[in-house]
């Protein structure tokens, strides 16, 4: 089976109904998507297909159509993405472990609606369990990086 | 804030020459009670200057050993001793270490005890002599727990800073010929008068021959670069790109993935099982017995936890009561001599006390840690050592734990402590530990990853413990003149340490924590009784412990009184508190909302609770209204008071994060057992707050505590209590019982 991630083509052994998260997590070693609960209740495996977000860990791989973005795909330490630089300036993390699947929902989000309020942030946002409680830093940071990319 | 300065440099020179290895330097070192662990494998040309200062030739590493769940110690940790240094944090490494103990903390037996300063009451000298005596016997514990981080390091962190500054700086003196006292340090060099800079790294091979630099004072705080400032803390950039490793993201050659089911009836028996239809799918390598049920190891996590679910399994019954109902039916017959843990609190006469008798009875359910990294652990055994690759609260015991399984001497066991995707106390335990160890003892030469799925480590929780309170009020003349409260619950303490193979003989302190201990001088018939049980399902430390279900009890009976009695919420408890600090809070948290009364206009109302944990104050309001679609969280104020701010911003984020957990617990979460095991397997059962029932949250720090505290737990107690308080002016409906939900709809 062939699928691209971050740009590069992988061509993975499994099983059809393996999901995404674990062909990235422990095919591919690459660990940037969490597993946090397996039902679609946490979203910390948030991934991007086409740029799209999605729960990585209900996609099967075998119905997996599209190119497949991770958080290290959307940006790196030395070249960050507007949205992991105002992750940064509002010093959202505690534990970090949900912060991959907020980060990749916030760009899903922001690239749909550029200028969200905070109701449209509370919407989009709400099937990302944060369990060290970040909501606040989580909503400023959303907004920073709409003023980010508004000036980008 | 004067006195503080001088209380941390009184302490400074008893604990200079008290704290194991602070100033532990060269030849020195063996004379000191722990050794300088750095000194083992130090190569040629370093200067280790005590365990948590090494320097060669290209970097300096700082030594950062308390384990971070989320909290941000690493961080502060590492500006402790690099503000002393006068090094950056972007010049250093920083690293948990390996565990050893020099690393012993010195702060979590106070914190263990639980007594508060001003308590001389015969049954807490009785204790605390008790507990004295045990923590003298026991062997110094590496952990961190109990919200003692800060008070354990504050100090001893910042002297090894300095120890070292003031060593590197002698052997710039000796390198140059210019006197100490014309040096001065700056980025991680010693600067000599002409403006030469002498980088550390340049002075290491000097100063590892040097013999202690013992007379140093530390720095008054005004005088501080870096601690109290905003800093961005060092794992933000990883954690916010997906690149820092978590235990469960630990990969290596060769590796295999894992994972287990036991008993879900917590400590039954396995009678049998079958895994023929296990072995035959894909990717699975062996299927282990291990204590007490069955490993899968498989080339994949997924694959291993598919083949776990297909195992049938005859599992024993539960040693505890199979259903809930039954539980609670058992607290509510142990209020009785038998069953009396200990009369802690004991001012004037709460029965003979005059005045209007309310009464209630409050219960707070169990609750699962589920942190959201769930729990996992990395072990390689071979032949001469073991390595594990996991995050854990007690890294010592770790070691140990695994050299019994293992038959490895514990000095040939190696812990890499793992940053942690969060714990709320399930990092203190061993199940998933020896569970690992099995594993991989019979995996020799092969690095096995256990993970637990989300439903195991629901079920394989021990989780918060019940309570229950009853509690009665005698209000007169328009003030509370009385509070007799009763709390029933499990011990912790007992149940957490004979997992451990430890005991506790004697009263739980936890058990009544946050409620003998308010320091509400002003109220003259005050009592408090505990009463203990070990008879119901294993439980262990949950973040703030007994102060969470403890604060609920005696702030939801306290609001009940001071209503019944027509006062106000705030201003009558600013009356009873006879404690500065307290007050401090208390008025700081009301200057904050604009306070002018609980009610605050028809279906909209405000709820204040106080709570005391972990030597911290803590206020909070909570505004709620009540909708057409359920209560609505409007906005949250808290006000704390930790003695001394190290990071601001931290600070701010574990205020808020602590009463987001606080407030979402008590809203929807509880784990209730059936047939012996919890019902609730993942978060659609046992949700926490979601970010649309997120409020404001505002925070203000205060600093008038004597002694500097640690925050990663005071937070929660008094938010649940707050809002339930809200809840009651906003609706006139008093919930007495968490999580709400049960009780009273939500947005």
């Amino acid at each position: 089976m062939r699928l691209t991630v971050n740009g590069t083509e992988h061509e993975v052994d499994v099983e059809p109904d393996m999901p995404l998260l674990w062909v990235l997590r422990d095919e591919l070693n690459i660990t940037g998507p969490k597993y946090g609960c397996g039902i679609a209740q946490c979203g910390a495996c948030t991934v991007h297909v086409d740029g799209f977000a999605v729960r990585s860990c209900q996609l099967a791989i075998g119905d997996l159509q599209g190119d497949v973005t991770t958080i290290e795909g959307l940006g790196t330490p030395d070249n960050l993405h507007a949205v992991q630089e105002a992750w940064i300036e509002q010093q959202v993390a505690q534990c970090g472990y949900c912060q991959s699947g907020q980060i990749m929902q916030a760009a899903d989000l922001l690239a749909a609606n550029p200028t969200p309020s905070d109701e449209d942030i509370d919407a989009v946002m709400g099937g990302n369990l944060c369990r060290c409680g970040t909501y606040p830093r989580i909503r400023a940071a959303v907004h920073a990086a709409a003023t980010k990319l508004q000036g980008a | 804030m004067a006195s503080l300065g001088k209380i941390a440099r009184r302490t400074f020179l008893i604990g200079s020459a008290a704290i194991a290895g602070g100033v532990a330097f060269g030849v020195y070192a063996a004379r000191q009670p722990f050794p300088n662990p750095n000194l083992d494998d130090l190569s040629e040309g370093s200067a280790s200057f005590n365990p948590w200062v090494i320097v060669d030739n290209e970097r300096v590493t700082l030594i950062a050993p308390h384990a971070d769940k989320g909290q941000g110690v690493f961080s502060t940790q590492a500006a402790l001793i690099a503000e002393e240094l006068d090094i950056e944090l972007d010049q250093v490494e920083v690293s948990f270490g390996m565990p050893d103990q020099a690393y012993f903390n010195t702060a979590i037996t106070e914190a263990a005890a639980g007594f508060p300063m001003y308590d001389h009451s015969p049954t807490a000298e009785r204790v605390r002599g008790f507990l004295g005596g045990v923590a003298k016997l026991a062997i110094p514990m590496m952990a961190t727990g109990g919200s003692s981080a800060m008070p354990d390091v504050y100090t001893k962190l910042r002297e090894a800073g300095a120890t070292a500054r003031e060593t590197l700086k002698l052997a710039a003196s000796e390198e140059s010929g210019v006197p100490v006292a014309d040096l001065r340090t700056e980025r991680g060099a010693v600067i000599l008068p002409d403006g030469t800079e002498l980088p550390y790294t340049a002075l290491a091979a000097r100063a590892a021959t040097l013999a202690p630099v013992t007379d140093v004072a530390l720095r008054d705080p005004s005088q501080w670069r870096m601690l109290g400032q905003p800093m961005d803390r060092i794992d933000i950039v990883q954690k916010s790109t997906g690149t820092l490793p978590y235990g469960i993201d630990f990969r290596t050659d060769d590796m295999r993935f894992a994972t287990v089911k036991v008993n879900p009836r917590q400590g039954g028996a396995m009678n049998g099982y079958d895994a023929s239809a296990a072995e035959a799918m894909p990717g699975v390598e062996r299927i282990i017995e291990i204590t007490g049920g069955v490993a899968v190891v498989a080339n994949n996590t997924w694959r291993a936890i598919q083949a776990a679910n297909a195992i049938e399994f005859d599992w024993g019954a539960a040693p505890y009561p199979a259903d809930q109902a039954a539980h609670w039916e058992h607290l509510a017959g142990i209020f009785d001599d038998e069953h009396l843990n200990a009369e802690a609190r004991v001012e004037g006469d709460v029965e003979a006390a005059a005045g209007e008798e309310i009464t209630g009875e409050y219960r707070s359910p169990y609750i699962a840690h589920a942190p959201l990294e769930p729990l996992n652990a990395t072990i390689l055994v071979t032949e001469d050592r073991v390595d594990i690759w996991t995050g854990h609260q007690v890294q010592q015991f770790v070691e140990q734990v695994v050299a019994e399984i293992t038959g490895h001497e514990v000095d040939n066991v190696h812990l890499h402590n793992q940053f942690m995707g969060g714990s709320f106390g399930h990092r203190l335990e061993f199940d998933f530990i020896r569970q690992a160890a099995e594993i991989a003892h019979q995996m020799r030469g092969t690095p096995v990853q256990m993970t637990y799925s989300r439903e195991e480590d629901f079920v394989h929780d021990f989780p918060r413990h019940i309570t229950m309170g009853r509690g009665v009020a005698k209000v007169l003349d328009g003030q509370v003149n009385a509070l007799d409260v009763q709390i029933a619950g499990q011990s912790v303490m007992r149940s957490q340490m004979g997992r451990m193979g430890l005991s506790l003989p004697g009263p739980d302190t936890q058990l009544h924590e946050g409620a003998w201990d308010a320091p509400m001088f002003n109220l003259p018939n005050f009592r408090v009784r505990s009463y203990l049980t070990e008879a119901l399902a294993p439980v262990s430390s949950w973040r703030a412990v007994g102060a969470g279900p403890n604060v609920f009890i005696f702030e939801s009976l306290l609001d009940e009184a001071i209503h019944a009695a027509g006062a106000d919420p705030l201003e009558e408890r600013i009356r009873l508190m006879g404690h500065d600090v307290s007050v401090g809070v208390l008025e700081a948290v009301g200057d904050m909302c604009s306070w002018n009364g609980a009610n605050i206009g028809e279906g909209r109302g405000r709820g204040v609770a106080y709570g005391f944990s972990f030597g911290v104050a803590v206020a909070t309001v909570v505004e709620v209204t009540n909708t057409d679609g359920g209560i609505k969280l409007d906005h949250v104020w808290v006000a704390a008071d930790v003695g001394r701010v190290l990071d601001p911003v931290n600070l701010e984020n574990l205020a808020q994060g602590g009463t987001v957990f606080g407030l979402g617990h008590a809203i929807n979460c509880e784990i209730t057992y059936a047939d012996g095991m919890a019902e609730q397997t993942n978060y659609h059962a046992h949700e926490g707050m979601r970010i649309w029932q997120c409020p404001p949250i505002e925070f203000r720090a205060l600093e008038n505590n004597p002694k500097i505290r640690g925050f990663g737990e005071p937070p929660i107690p008094p938010s649940a209590p707050a809002l339930g308080n809200a809840i009651f002016a906003a609706t006139g409906q008093r919930i007495r019982e968490m999580p709400f939900n049960k009780h009273i709809a939500f947005v």
